[in-house]
Order: C-alpha cells, then structure tokens, then sequence
C-alpha cells in the first residue's frame, strides 16, 4: 500500500486581496516517493497550489483556506511556514533573487544556520549536499560570478540541505537556456533516483519537463484539478489544447502527418515513442509539404563592421564582430550568457562606443550620433517592462520620449495615439497600468519606444518566462508589427521562437560571431548548439528516428507547413 | 568589470586575517579614544599608527580613494563652516588669545582656532581611514556574525549583510533602467537645468524602487522558506573564531585607550594645551 504524503480534500484557497478564490475544491494525493508534473497556464493557480505546500500560503500571502491540505497527516493550516519548511524544500522561480547568502556555501548552509545548527555541522552537511548537486568546486563564488543554472543548483541543495521529504519545484524552468534546463531536468531526475524523495514540478514548458521521468501530470485550469493522468494519457488527449499548453513538438509534427497518438505508442518521450505505425504517414505527409521558397535580400539597414570592444582595456568581450541586418527582417541573436548579446546591443544603441569598427545605419556611420538621436532610428526594450514604466497612466508613458525631445502637445497626441493603435492599446488609454498584465505592459514599452519613429527595434528576451498563451500574444504582435515593415532583432534563448518566427539567427559564442543561418540549421547543427547552449530540436530527433534521410530538410518543411498552417 | 565601491577585496594580510568581531571591537574603540581626546600628541600618533595599519593591510589606495576625496571635500566645508559659525571656539577652549589677523567684526584668525581645528580634522583622520579600511578588509556576512556577537539582534545584523549583498544588483538594475530611458530621450548631461534633471531623474528611480521592491517580496519568501526568524539564535557560516592574534589586536588596542585616556585625563581635562 502507498502512504500517501499530501492529502488535498474539498481543498479551497481564496487571497485576501482577491475577488474570487484562487483555488477551489482540489482533491489530490500525492503518494510517497512520486514524482508530479503541476502544469496549466499563467493564472491558473498552479503556483498557488505551490505555495499552499510549502506554506507561503497562508503565512506569507494571507487568505481564506477551507478543505483539508495534509501533509505527512499534518493539517498545515495549524503548522507554521517553518515548520512545513522542514519537510517541504522549495525552490522558487528565480535564481538571482532567491540566491540569499553572499558565497553559494553561506546560501546553502542558510536553513541550517537559522536552525543554530552549529558550526563544524554547517560545513559537513554543505560539503555533502553541494557533491549532490555538483557544486563542490565552487563554494567560495559569489553570486555575481555564478551562472543562473549554478545558482539554482546552490538553492535546490540549500532547500534540501535538512533532509526534508518532499522537494518543491516553482517554474524551474523559466529563467533558464535550453541547455541548462536540459541539465537541471536530469539533475532533478538524478536526485530523485538517489534519495527517492516525493518530488513536485510545476512549469509549463512540458517538453522539456518530459526530458526526465515524470509519475503523473496533474492540469490546473482556473483554480480547478482539470485532469490527473499518466504522461502517456495526457499527450493521447486533446487536453493540452483544450488549456492552451504546447505540446511537444514531435507531437505536432506527427499530428500535421495525420497520425493518431494513442498511449499504447508511449508518446511522452521520442525514447520511448513506437514509430514504425507512423512512419509512412510522416513519410507521406513530408513528399506532401513543399519546401519554402526563399525570399529575394532586401536592402541593408544596420550594418556591423569589425566590431571590437571591452569595459576595461585589458578584457575585450566583443571581438571583430560583423553582420548585416536587411530592412523588414526579423531576427534573433542568440548565445549563453555572457557571450555579449547584451552588450552588442548596447553597441548599436550607443550606450557605449566601440573600440574598433563602424555601425552603419542606412549607410551612415552612427559614430557621432547621441544615444538620444539612435533613439529615433532604433528602439530598445528591455526585458522586463517594470524596468521601463514610470508613468501611472498608458498615455503618459507613451508621450514620454516625446515630451523629452520637446515636441508639441497637439503632435504628441497624434503621434500617442497612432503608436497606441498599431500596438492594439487604442481603446485602453486612459487605464492605469498597474491594471495591466504582463504582455499589456510588454506592448507598452513597445509602443513608447515605436512613438519615436524608429525603423529598427531590438527586443531583449520578449517572451521570458511566459507560457504559451502570453507567448503567442507577444509573438503574433510582433509578427505583425514586422508585417508592418518595423525590422526587429530579438535576443533570445528560445528555440521555439526562433523557429516559429524568424528566418534567421546570429550565434555569438565568447564574443564572436560563430553562425548566421536559418534557424533550422542551427538548431541541428550539434557545435553551435553545445557553443550558444541550445539543444537539438525533438523535430530533428524525430526525423532521425522515422529514418528521414535529409532530417534537416525534414525540420524545414515542417516549419514552412507550420507556418502555413497558422497562416503567418 | 568596474570595482565596486567600498566593497569587500579578498587579499591575504595580517589584517585581512583578524577576525570581523576583533576588528569590529577595535575599530569601536580606536573611534572612541580618538573621539574623546583632544590632545594632539595622542592623535599624531594615532595618525601615524593608522597610516602603518593601513600598509600593513595592503589595501591599494585607488580602492578608496574615491570616497577618501570625497571625504576630504566634507572636512574641508566643514572646517570652513566651523570657522563661519564659531570662529573663537578656539579661544573659549584654550583661555588665551593670539590673534594673528583681524577680519571683520567678530571675525579674526586666532592660532587658537586654528589649533582647534587642526585638532579636529586630525581627529577625522585617524577614524576615516580605518573605516574605509574596515570596510573592505571584512566581508559582509563574516561583518553580520561579528555585529551579532558583540549583541546585536541577528535580524539586524542580517539585514546589514543582506544590504551589501545587494549593492552590485541594484547596481545593474540602475544602469539598464538608465541606458533604456536615456535611449527615449532622457538627457541627464550638465547641460540640462537642474530641475527638469530632477524631473528626470525620477523616470529612472520609480522603475528602479519597483523592482526593488518586487525582489524585496521574493528574497523574504526564500528567506522565511529556510526558516529565518524561526528560532531566537542562528549559527553563521562564515563566523571565524577568535586566534591569538584576534586576542593580541584587541589587547593592544585596550591597552592605547587606556593609556591615551590616562594621558588625555592627567591634567584634569581633555585638551591639551600649548598656549599656557
């Protein structure tokens, strides 16, 4: 018999601030040594249900609870947030802002200090748990010279430092490139095999999820368990369309082929996925889909020449950098952190002059212009919109930019409401934006930097940490915005993005330009991937697998069917 | 990238070895002697001893040079605004007056207040240094466990930690917010009137409050996640125990308060004075 560790029954949970409850009604059990995937979108109360775990609900964000939650047999509403610390560790969304402790062993041995654990205790058991998570080499490191997967590695083996029962993951996912997600995904799957503790995700990036072994999906939609199924289950239903989750895309792929995916293919991993029943309908569906045709070059709007740069004389971290951007494109610029994305960004806006090369706009030399004057030409936005908004209300933050440059108030309103309209917030503005949601924001940094009239936007991670509703909203904007003849360079990790939206990709590796290609031959082309911490599209594995003789030809006319589908 | 200003520099000296609480404790009383002393034979040695700890530390000076300059720029108006305000403290001190220069009015340069006031900034420069000093030869969280071992509540003294902790992120945050608003046009140049950089300037704080504000919210979720607050002591990683030479800094420094104090006091108060 099981021993069921977490008991939610008739299980409700309303915040105080809230109108409506967040939760209600759940009825789950999670037995020992399981391992749960918590999926659903933004909104849906996933991470809620997170928080009831470990306690931050209700003692950290107050609210209503009604129901039972037990944990261990204990009802938590009468435990303490530190009490169920104790037997629930969690780790939470963001590596940089959790990371509390000034090196990775004072951060890890952070539970048991405050537990006055004494001090020779402390080193022993932090010498112990970082070997589990691999991070021995690197106690002394501070956190600004640690990696956002290394961080997470230091907080996952700081929340379990005291042997607790029940590890907690909160979007482990989100902050992370492909490649790191990859390894935090085993690195998760190789901790639960070793200690055989209960075991929770909730993210929303399945795919990736499904690298490692997971028990069972349980869907949360508005507040309410959708379904509680097996991996196989679920990817047989038509759940995850039905809540707006992306399946994985070898899924989509076989879909496209008209196949049916039934669990009895074992569908939750291309490991495991029985082909052979498939293999003639892909085959057939890929003579089917032509290939796209390419597009004539435009003319070139930015130009890079020989780049070279660095903060200090000695550590240069751009070097001899040079590429082309042609007007109407819409392009991503990819690499780990610290390849100097960021910084070549900050190049072409003029934040900091090159030591070396030119930056040609239009042709012209942008040397002498003010960071304010490329402000007309190129338009930047940061990734996370909070870090823009100054204004209370949508109107205001627009008319900004042109308020510094002292433009008349009659223009300034025209000019705010044609921004407003082609970014679709016409309608909502005289809203505040506190009453926003995060894409909203999103499309008003946009539309106060696309006011001032420049050609060229450059996007900083547009769709971090967004799930895949929010994800299109963005996505299908700024298609549209390109449609509109606006050419945008995105820096992202995103693979799926770069797929599904631009038709070109620069790969920066230690400062150097390494690739510029089609998404498609990026993402199959095993050294740019290890180089700019990608990983290998599942398209690509599947058509390996389904024995495609041109696998890469395979990835692009599935692109091109995609798009054709979705009508871009 | 830049150094920070005034943070922790990780180099091996003697001391950089002491531990924070001895040097915490020093520092207290070393500030102490020289704030109660106005005898200028203590305070010139003290000057001296501070320049040699300051080399034996092999801190380079570059790296606190900025706010050091900075800090000469305060004692200089202060020393200005000393003599605006009381220019004959000097003479109601010392009971004699030898006036080198009339002014005007009340005002005239006595070797008294100048004796004074030299006195003053030699005070300030025997404790500014071995702040600075302090301040970059101890790192943050060894700090924290020194303030709550000379009994001050662990909350407090991790917060204080927590603050430094977060210098270089702010930092960061700071100029992104700046660079994306100057790029929309916000010029921050001298060329702007004083005003309108205010107005400014506040486009660039209110995101930047924000999102401090957000991390705020997170890093006290982790926090009370790990349980800090839980029990009425904590243990700290970093606390290093007290050597000799922890024992033999603190000695010696005892040993100079009391001996400046019973030089300081002999005569019956605390100035010492040339002019009788």
């Amino acid at each position: 018999m099981r021993k069921p560790v977490i008991e939610f029954t008739n299980f409700s949970f309303h915040y105080r601030a809230q109108s409506s409850p967040t939760l209600s009604g759940i009825n789950l059990t999670i037995y020992e040594g399981e391992k749960i995937l918590i999926i659903g979108p933004s909104g849906s109360g996933k991470s809620t249900l997170g928080h009831c775990l470990n306690g931050l609900v209700p003692f950290f964000y107050p609210g209503e609870i009604s129901g039972s939650l037990k944990i261990f047999g204990k009802e938590t509403k009468e435990e303490s947030i530190f009490k169920l610390s104790s037997m629930v560790g969690t780790v939470l969304q963001d590596p940089d802002a959790q990371f509390i402790g000034l090196t990775a062993a004072e951060d890890i041995a952070f539970k048991l200090e405050n537990q006055f654990v004494p001090q020779e205790e402390l080193f022993e058991s932090v010498n112990r748990v970082a070997e589990l998570v691999d991070m021995t080499e690197h106690l002394d490191s501070t956190p600004q010279d640690l990696s956002g997967g290394q961080k997470q590695r230091v907080t996952l083996a700081g929340s379990m430092i005291d042997n607790v029962n029940i590890l907690l993951f909160d979007e482990p996912l989100a902050n992370l490139d492909p490649a790191t997600g990859k390894t935090a995904i085993e690195l998760i799957d190789s901790i639960h095999k070793q200690t055989g503790k209960t075991t929770i995700i909730i993210e929303h990036r399945l795919e990736d999820v499904l690298h490692g072994e997971i028990d069972r999906i349980v869907i949360i939609d508005e507040g309410c368990v959708l379904a509680d199924l097996t991996p196989n289950e679920l990817l047989s239903s038509n759940l995850l369309i039905d809540t707006g989750i992306r399946e994985p895309l070898y899924l989509t792929a076989l879909r496209y082929a008209g196949c049916t995916i039934t669990p009895e293919l074992k569908p939750k991993s291309l490991k495991t996925l029985n082909i052979e029943v498939s293999k003639t309908k892909l085959h057939a569906w890929y003579e089917t889909v032509g290939n796209a045709e390419k597009k004539p070059k435009n003319e070139v709007l930015l130009e890079l020449k020989n780049i070279h740069f660095g903060y200090s004389k000695t550590k240069e971290i751009i070097k001899d950098v040079s590429f082309q951007i042609n007007k109407g494109e819409l392009i991503s610029l990819i690499g780990k952190n610290g390849a100097g994305k960021s910084t070549l960004a900050k190049l072409i806006c003029g934040f900091y002059p090159p030591a070396a090369g030119e930056i040609l706009y239009e042709g012209e030399n942008l040397i002498e212009h003010s960071i304010k004057e490329r402000g007309d030409h190129i338009g930047f936005v940061l990734q996370n919109p909070n870090q823009m908004i100054s204004q209370n209300f949508i109107f205001d933050e627009v008319a900004l930019g042109l308020k510094f440059r002292g433009v008349p108030d009659k223009d300034i309103e025209d000019q705010v409401f044609h921004a407003l309209k082609i970014c679709g917030l016409y309608e909502l503005r005289n809203w505040p934006i506190s009453a926003l949601s995060f894409g909203q924001k999103k499309r008003v940094t946009i539309a106060s930097v696309l006011v001032l009239g420049p050609k060229l936007i450059l996007l900083d991670e547009p769709t971090a940490g967004q799930d895949y509703k929010h994800y299109n909203e963005i996505m299908e904007f700024l298609w549209n915005l390109n449609q509109q003849g606006i050419t945008i360079i995105m820096i992202t990790h995103d693979m799926h993005l770069m797929l599904e939206y631009t038709n070109r990709a620069i790969v920066i590796s230690e400062g150097q330009k390494v690739k510029e290609d089609e998404p498609a031959n990026i993402l199959t082309d095993e050294y740019v991937i290890r180089l700019a911490n990608l990983k290998e599209t599942s398209l690509y594995q599947l058509a390996k697998k389904a024995e495609f003789l041109d696998q890469r030809d395979f990835v692009k006319r599935f692109i091109h069917f995609d798009r054709r589908t979705r009508q871009l | 990238m830049k150094h920070k200003i005034l943070s922790y520099i990780h180099q091996e000296s003697p001391i950089h070895r002491l531990t924070g609480a001895a040097k915490l404790i020093g520092f207290i009383l070393w500030s102490l002697t020289a704030m109660i002393t106005y005898d200028t034979r203590i305070l010139v040695v003290m000057f001296i001893l501070g320049i040699m700890i300051f080399l034996l530390s092999k801190v380079e000076f570059r790296y606190i040079s900025f706010v050091f300059y900075i800090f000469l720029l305060f004692l200089f108006i202060n020393n200005i605004a000393i003599f605006l305000f009381e220019p004959m403290q000097g003479v109601e001190m010392y009971h004699t007056k030898h006036e080198f220069l009339h002014i005007i009015g009340h005002y005239s340069l006595t070797a008294e207040q100048l004796f004074y006031q030299a006195n003053l900034t030699l005070k300030y420069l025997t404790i500014i240094p071995l702040a600075l000093l302090f301040m970059v030869t101890t790192h943050p969280s060894e700090f924290a466990a020194s303030l709550n071992k000379i009994g001050v509540s662990y909350r407090i003294s991790y917060a204080v930690a927590l603050a430094l902790r977060y210098i270089p992120d702010i930092q960061r945050d700071y100029q992104n917010i700046s660079l994306a608003q100057q790029a929309r046009g916000i010029d921050l140049s001298k060329k702007q009137k004083l005003t309108k950089k205010l107005r400014y300037a506040s486009s660039i704080l209110m995101p930047l409050i924000f999102s401090s504000l957000n991390q705020i919210e997170t890093i006290s979720a982790a926090m009370e996640l790990r349980g800090f607050g839980s029990q009425k002591r904590r243990s700290w990683y970093h606390e290093r125990l007290f050597t000799k030479a922890d024992y033999l800094a603190i000695m010696l420094i005892v040993l100079l308060f009391v001996f400046s104090m019973i030089i300081t006091f002999w005569d019956g108060n605390r100035f010492y004075n040339p002019f009788i």
